[in-house]
């Protein structure tokens, strides 16, 4: 038998992984692995400079991708990762900041940095791993969590309205909206690929299991269950309008890119009025 | 020569496009390997590992066809998928 010393998990993914770290915290089941996984290809396939590339996460299961990448990264305080990237990207322009993080953390607690940041249009990629409810801190109901869905804190199921994350960002201002399941690795990685070459805010949220605490409440116990559904539900629908992509608990999820727009990011807002203050005042 | 594709008078001896080698410490036994793997090369073993999580095995290597899909999906980066460079050698050997 003879074999290529260099097999493709080293070519991609290797470099950038901390072997050291692992194996991770994540249970079994988990989403947030191959996310990553895509996540390091995308890097690779991309060719970007892995030292103009910075992974900024908040705090949940999400928050230690910061800890397993070689890559410049931060583990910022809860639902502060969009201010710390943004400051990142203010202070050196030429940094591919890429934020990393789940739904409890970029949609709630830092909500507004998140609207915010896609009105400034901030180039900056955001990957928001949904899974419906706060995994770390032992299931709370979580603001994207549907409606009827059984979680710690809503026994008899959940009774408030979820948030529908395309739409708010496309009402936001984002110049790129995407959504996929775990099981769309192939298509999540061109899709990190094309969202890292652009610039302009890029929302990519990914539909991930969480078996021990979400699925355990709702017939999901094994990631496989979630997977299963997740088969049997997705409808690939790109450009669907912001109304089509609303999650209900037994409903179709529509996954695809659903906006992918050029408009000007606040880097060039800032250039065009630095030009203008350096002008002579005439006296 | 690359081939995208099999051809249906494949050498039915000839070597597996690829090797599976599943790290036994960092597997969780989650098995979105063996339910994904299109040519049903991995399956759910009975062994355990060190910590009692149920390991996911090799079936039939033989069938592989290096897709890569295994090593994509796995959460724990615990698969790693070695090409091998001699399987399309032995291919053009094959009379047609």
């Amino acid at each position: 038998m003879q074999i290529d010393d260099v097999t493709s998990y080293e070519r991609s993914i290797a470099k950038y992984l901390r072997q050291d770290r692992l194996p991770h915290i994540w249970c079994a089941g988990c989403g947030i692995g191959p996310v990553l996984n895509c996540f390091l290809r995308a890097i690779d396939s991309a060719e970007l400079n892995p030292d103009l590339v910075s992974v900024v996460s908040g705090i949940g299961c999400s928050g230690r991708v910061a800890g397993y990448v070689k890559l410049d990264s931060f583990h910022t305080t809860h639902g502060r990762a969009i201010p710390f990237a943004t400051g990142l990207k203010l202070a050196n322009p030429q940094l591919k900041t890429v934020v990393f993080s789940g739904d409890g953390d970029l949609v709630a607690i830092g909500g507004n940095h998140l609207i915010h940041a896609a009105r400034r249009n901030i180039d900056m990629t955001v990957i928001c791993i949904n899974n419906f409810t706060y995994g770390m801190t032992g299931g709370q109901v979580g603001p994207t969590a549907p409606l009827d869905v059984r979680t710690a804190t809503t026994p008899y199921g959940n009774f408030e309205p979820p948030f529908n994350l395309p739409w708010l960002l496309h009402a936001s201002g984002a110049s790129y909206i995407a959504r996929w399941t775990v099981l769309h690795l192939h298509q999540l990685e061109l899709t990190i690929v094309e969202a890292l070459r652009r610039p302009g805010f890029s929302f990519i949220e990914v539909i991930s299991p969480c078996p021990a605490i979400y699925g355990r409440m709702n017939k999901e116990p094994e990631g496989l269950d979630s997977l299963r559904n997740y088969i049997k539900r997705s409808v690939i629908k790109h450009g669907a309008g912001p109304r089509e992509t609303a999650i209900d608990h037994k409903g179709p999820i529509v996954v695809g890119k659903f906006l992918d727009i050029d408009q000007p990011t606040l880097q060039d807002h800032l250039i065009g009025v630095a030009a203008k203050a350096k002008k002579p005042v005439k006296k | 020569m690359k081939l995208w594709r099999t051809p249906f008078d494949r050498n039915p001896d000839a070597e597996p496009l690829g090797y599976i080698h599943i790290d036994k410490i960092r597997c969780k036994g989650c098995g979105f390997c063996a339910e994904y793997c299109p040519r049903e090369v991995l399956h759910m073993g009975a062994e355990l590992n060190y910590k009692g999580y149920k390991l996911a095995a090799i079936k039939d290597e033989s069938k592989c066809l290096a897709c890569g899909y295994c090593e994509l999906i796995c959460p724990e980066f615990a698969i790693t998928l070695i090409l091998n460079s001699n399987a399309n050698k032995s291919e053009e050997k094959h009379p047609v």
